[in-house]
């Protein structure tokens, strides 16, 4: 039996608070991210702390964990007093994270992963050390394999066994669902109720409300910095957390109107091998997208969203497979006479892939608008015209920013991505691919950001938007469908399925494959 | 081919193991700078710096010992330099490592300016009765220098280091992923920075190495690309110690054959044979680099990409 | 306690101080080398600096050395500010260079003693093709195996430098020489001498034909698409794909701009100041441009002041030799020291410098992508 199953069931179930916050502040340069926090987490409790992006959760479960230090107020952990100055400290004291975006390394194996969390490890008898605590909690882990070839639930089984073998008190869990299946959800609120049973408080950050609902008794609500309000979220109401969260109510994206028949673009056959490591390889992708439709395509980002949204765009070579728009194949076509007949697309990556960090918003404009608004005939470009264009987009799509010369990095992730939305559909596609439209933009730039899709759409171009978000794709798209591994499932139509029935897709197209 | 005839097969193992030593210590330097996620294009200058810092102070001591610490210091500090620009200044790590060698070239021969023509102490050789006594055997393995041994020693233990202990691990974590590295609490800059310096140590003990036994003179300019050599011995090893060695006796191969040719006087030119180590660099390179996604397996993610944490 | 805190977009007046900020550490580090060398510190910038543009025994001279110095410098210095604008790191521009020189000569040297108006302009082209050609190689192999450039060029440069030698002591050493290593004197054959054009302004077609490159850059530059495209591609290479940018063509193009150009300033170095081949041909122009990209910004009118100012360096450095018998290795350590102020001032275009508490700084963690490549 291991050594963090004997300290779990000697741990009897304590009450009062664990972790006490008082007055926690932190400013960086023009934001003030924490404002005069105060909380307080309970021995064995599920605790929300709910926000949107950019309301300070990250910054405040920094703090708890050493990597930040506040710059004013104090904290307490199990009645003395805590100020960690590195996660080292707070690690010590039995504070465990778990990452939004996996602190894991691709090329290393599982137990040197591990190891490198554990302060006091050595890396002989590790692995027997993991596969202990991985059966003792029921989770599948083999300590041998390279963490770049796990998918992103067993990434995240990495995450919690390296949690529990620090045998925390405090289990900080940041945005944890956000990359899991359905299923796969639910088995991992099994681990947490299980923690929480055995002694261990978790700290989860979210902002998907059902599942807090579902999950935690007591919540807290960030906004802007502050502490706005807490409560039961099992005695709330969605729409009422959702009010708190955001201040205001956030209109729905509105209503689409009927779909045509006429076929835009069919996929059919496509397959393409990715050389690089860790790359997931696209296998027999077909599907039809027709005039004035969403179609969706649901899944766990790192199944081959990026390499679709490559190959119909023409940044990655296919193997083999057709593309065809309005009937004409154009799997060999470039990316820009892609884009001249009417394709495009705007990627996950908005720094670095859809924009270019540190050139202006005109430059990003010339991106990738050259050839369809004409911004450099015969190779010479026309600076006044594109910024013109530029122009039209901060306009016309309500981006905030101090004008056309501002660098693109300069912008809040929101205004970016309704500045690089907006230049695609301004130049009128026939088709426009999206990937993640909404990740890390705020509600409100989000809401826009589908309000235009679906405006789009209405007036006849076919839409194709690869998203994790499940509601979202449920609220905008016609059709939807499941990317997993590499492989399409069938598609259903919106208005006839439901969470769990794409759920059972998702798993079905990973069965299929291993 | 009768003139081959008369190169001793002993000798020119022997001579092999000479001529692959330099670059394998600074090979195997810059192998630990970039399984940190360093790119130092200064090997160059580091190793120059090591040879004329090395020369001068054991002419001027009489110690060969107090030369290779001179090296290693000079080495050690000229990497600092680099280290300090690219880590705390953030600056380009491609550019200021071009910069190291602009500078390191200068500045060693301007050092070096007293010391041409001057015959530096002889390294002492390690001998071990009966074992350097055996044929063949005693004279390719048993007698040669204590450097050249460690350059052996080093590798082995730079690979055991990297592979085998947990500070390697973190230095592979570090190179691999520094975010990640920062958010488990590993400070980032900190191990970069003695990666660096230890890279530069490395490189100014193979340089020298090349100044005090392999020439042994100082002339201007003495390193001849063999800094550059090194860094392309990263690449051909996969970023695996083993691989620094056995490259490095290649290269030391095609070097010792080439002079030796040219000493027999093959009729072939001599400029001519004097370019296979660059060429046969070149085509070592193309050659390992077709094989691409193996390569990018091992290959540090991180590599040549600055950092900014908050301090 | 000094500590950086990040710009939210670059700063253009930092773009265009920092050389300026590198300038001055230089000066003041040079002046304690020399001080190191028992020299007069003051003394030694005076001449380095100073003399060769402002005392009235030397302008004669030293003025038109400067555009002569300068012209090579800057025409490689424009080339390689493509390469590096993209993240192409071609460092081998010194064997592009003497490859040029190479080619140029042997065709000039072929004709001898044929007279005709055609024969330099002839020279000029082999000098470019044999440049081209040369770094057609590095290009070549990075686009179909993904070798890395920096390396294959580098290494070239050493091969370059060997047949070279191996040239001017076999087919194109010269008859009349004595044995000597090097080839017969461009100055023998007006057609093939690359001579000055106004008397005593050291102005010659390499001059002229600069000034009218650094024109050409500036426009392609600001205006042409293949500019843009060579700038996304410094910002990366999937911003650039997704732009449309055919990567291999701009790498190709790129590095055939630098061979063309170290090509041609070969040509135009050997048949007309240097005179003649010889293995001490090559003084580290092709190096040397590199400083003078960077320190230019990357910028056609930059990189005409760097040059200048490199040239000023080298004309000094050699005063600075013959009146105060410094040595001829302190000029390259200058060099050297100013290119690495100039990447330790570049901080401040992308970070603030902030006299601060260290208790509330900055974001947790950021990271910045460094130009590198495969």
């Amino acid at each position: 039996m291991s050594k963090a199953d004997t300290h779990r069931t000697d741990a009897g179930r304590q009450f009062g608070p664990l972790l006490c916050l008082q007055e926690l502040s932190k400013a960086y340069p023009g934001v003030q991210a924490c404002d005069q926090i105060s909380m307080s987490i309970d021995h064995s409790a599920i605790h929300a702390l709910l926000g949107e992006n950019g309301a300070g959760k990250s910054t405040l479960v920094k703090m708890i964990y050493g990597l930040v230090r506040p710059d004013s107020g104090s904290m307490s952990f199990n009645g003395s007093a805590f100020a960690p100055a590195q996660p080292r400290t707070a690690r010590a004291a039995g504070v465990a994270m778990v990452f939004q975006h996996f602190s894991l390394f691709e090329a290393l194996t599982v137990s040197e992963n591990i190891l490198l969390s554990l302060d006091d490890a050595q890396m002989a008898g590790i692995a027997e050390r993991i596969r202990g605590v991985a059966e003792s909690y029921h989770l599948l882990l083999e300590p041998g394999r390279m963490v770049g070839d796990l998918s992103a639930g067993e990434r995240q089984r990495v995450e919690i066994v390296r949690c529990l073998m620090q045998n925390p008190k405090l289990l900080i869990m940041d945005e944890p669902t956000s990359v899991l299946t359905p299923q796969e959800v639910d088995s991992l609120f099994g681990t947490l109720r299980r923690l929480a049973g055995e002694g261990t408080s978790i700290l989860y950050i979210s902002h998907k409300l059902e599942e807090i609902r579902e999950l935690c008794a007591d919540a807290t609500i960030l906004r802007q910095g502050k502490v706005v309000d807490s409560c039961d979220p099992r005695e709330c109401s969605a729409e009422q957390l959702a009010e708190m969260m955001v201040g205001t109510s956030i209109g729905r994206a509105g209503s689409k109107q009927k779909m045509r028949d006429r076929i835009l673009l069919r996929v059919a056959g496509l397959s393409l091998e990715n050389s690089a490591p860790f790359g997931v390889n696209l296998s027999d992708i077909n599907f039809d997208l027709h005039a004035g439709e969403i179609l969706g395509i649901a899944g766990i980002a790192g199944n081959g969203q990026d390499e679709l949204q490559g190959a119909l765009s023409g940044e990655l070579p296919v193997s083999s497979g057709q593309c065809q728009l309005h009937g004409e194949d154009v799997i060999t076509h470039s990316s820009s006479r892609r884009r001249k007949l009417g394709l495009l697309t705007a990627p996950e990556q908005r720094l670095g892939h859809a924009a270019s960090p540190d050139m202006s918003l005109t430059e990003n404009t010339l991106l990738s608008g050259t050839l369809r608004m004409k911004l450099a005939p015969r190779g010479i470009v026309d600076w006044k015209h594109t910024r013109r264009f530029a122009t039209d987009i901060i306009e016309g799509f309500d981006v905030r920013t101090s004008g056309t010369q501002a660098a693109a990095r300069s912008l809040s992730g929101g205004n970016l991505q309704k500045f690089l939305i907006g230049r695609e559909i301004l130049q009128k596609p026939e088709v426009l691919v999206v990937n993640q439209p909404t990740w890390g933009v705020d509600a409100n730039a989000a809401a826009a950001v589908r309000r235009a899709l679906i405006q789009l759409a209405d007036a006849g171009s076919g839409i194709l938007v690869i998203s994790q978000d499940l509601d979202e794709l449920l609220e905008i798209s016609d059709r939807i469908a499941v990317l997993s591994a590499g492989r399409l499932s069938r598609s259903l139509p919106t208005s006839e399925t439901s969470r769990t029935e794409i759920g059972l897709l998702m798993a079905e197209s990973q069965d299929a494959t291993s | 081919m009768n003139e081959l005839g008369s190169i001793s097969p002993e000798l020119l193992v022997a001579s092999v193991m000479v001529a692959s030593t330099p670059i394998l210590l600074a090979g195997l330097g810059e192998l630990v700078v970039e399984k940190a996620g360093v790119l130092n294009l200064g090997v160059e200058g580091l190793m120059i710096i090591g040879a004329v810092c090395g020369f001068a102070m054991s002419v001027i001591t009489g110690s060969v010992l107090a030369g290779v610490l001179a090296a290693l210091v000079g080495g050690a500090l000229l990497g600092l330099v680099f280290a300090v620009l690219t880590q705390y200044l953030l600056s380009n790590q491609v550019a200021t490592g071009l910069a190291t060698t602009l500078f390191g070239l200068g500045l060693a021969s301007l050092i070096g300016k007293p010391f041409i023509g001057v015959r530096p102490p002889e390294m002492p050789r390690l001998r071990v009765e009966f074992l350097s006594d055996l044929p063949f055997i005693g004279h390719v393995l048993f007698s040669h220098d204590p450097v050249l041994y460690l350059s052996l020693g080093m590798t082995l233990l730079i690979w055991y280091f990297l592979r085998h202990t947990k500070k390697g691990l973190i230095l592979r974590a570090v190179g691999e992923n520094h975010d990640a590295a920062h958010s488990i609490g590993y400070k980032v800059r900190q191990t970069r920075i003695l990666a660096i310096m230890f890279g530069g140590a490395m490189a100014g003990l193979g340089g020298c190495y090349l100044s005090l036994v392999r020439v042994p003179q100082w002339t201007e300019g003495m390193t001849a690309g063999a800094g550059w050599i090194a860094l392309a011995l990263v690449v051909f090893s996969s970023w695996r110690p083993l691989r620094v060695l056995l490259g490095a006796w290649l290269f030391g191969g095609v070097t010792v054959l080439q002079l030796n040719l040219q000493a027999a006087g093959v009729g072939i030119g001599v400029a001519y044979l004097s370019v296979a180590p660059y060429v046969v660099t070149i085509i070592v390179l193309v050659l390992i680099s077709a094989n691409r996604s193996q390569r990018l397996l091992n290959a540090p993610a991180c590599l040549g990409r600055s950092y900014y944490i908050s301090s | 306690m000094l500590r950086l805190e990040p710009r939210a977009q670059p700063s253009t007046l930092m773009q265009a101080t920092a050389p300026l900020l590198a300038i001055v550490a230089t000066i003041i580090g040079g002046g304690i080398l020399f001080l190191i060398l028992g020299k007069n510190p003051f003394e030694s910038i005076r001449i380095i600096f100073w003399d060769p543009l402002f005392n009235e025994a030397l302008v004669s001279y030293t003025r038109p050395q400067l555009l002569v110095k300068a012209a090579p410098l800057v025409m490689i210095a424009l080339g390689l500010s493509f390469g590096f604008r993209a993240g192409i790191w071609n460092i081998g521009a010194e064997g592009q260079f003497v490859m040029g020189a190479l080619a140029g000569s042997a065709v000039g040297l072929a004709l001898h003693p044929m007279q005709g108006i055609w024969i330099l302009p002839l020279m000029l082209v082999s000098g470019i093709a044999g440049g081209f050609v040369w770094a057609m190689i590095p290009a070549l192999l990075r686009v179909y195996f993904r070798t890395n450039e920096i390396l294959v060029s580098l290494m070239l440069v050493y091969v370059s430098y060997k047949i070279l030698t191996a040239m001017v002591t076999g087919p194109l050493r010269s008859p009349i020489g004595y044995n000597f290593p090097e080839s017969r004197s461009f100055h023998d054959n007006p057609s093939m001498h690359n001579s000055e054009l106004i008397a005593g302004t050291g102005i010659h077609w390499g001059i002229v034909i600069t000034g009218l490159l650094v024109i050409l850059c500036y426009y392609v530059m600001r205006r042409h698409l293949f500019g843009y495209h060579v700038n996304l591609m410094g910002q990366s290479n999937k911003v650039a794909r997704f732009a449309g940018v055919r990567i291999n063509l701009v790498i190709v193009v790129c590095l055939g701009i630098t061979g063309a150009l170290a090509g041609l300033a070969g040509i135009l170095e050997a048949s007309g100041p240097a005179g003649k081949l010889s293995p001490h041909f090559p003084v580290g122009y092709g190096f040397t441009a590199i400083i003078v990209a960077f320190l230019g910004r990357l910028h056609p009118i930059g990189i005409v002041l760097a040059g200048l100012l490199m040239a000023l360096t080298y004309i000094g450095g050699e005063l600075a030799q013959f009146m105060l018998d410094a040595p001829a290795a302190a000029i390259q350590v200058f060099q050297g020291m100013l290119l690495f102020f100039l990447v330790a001032a570049d901080v401040l275009v992308n970070y603030r410098v902030r006299i601060g508490t260290p208790g509330r700084p900055t974001s947790g963690a950021r990271e910045v992508t460094a130009g590198s490549s495969s």
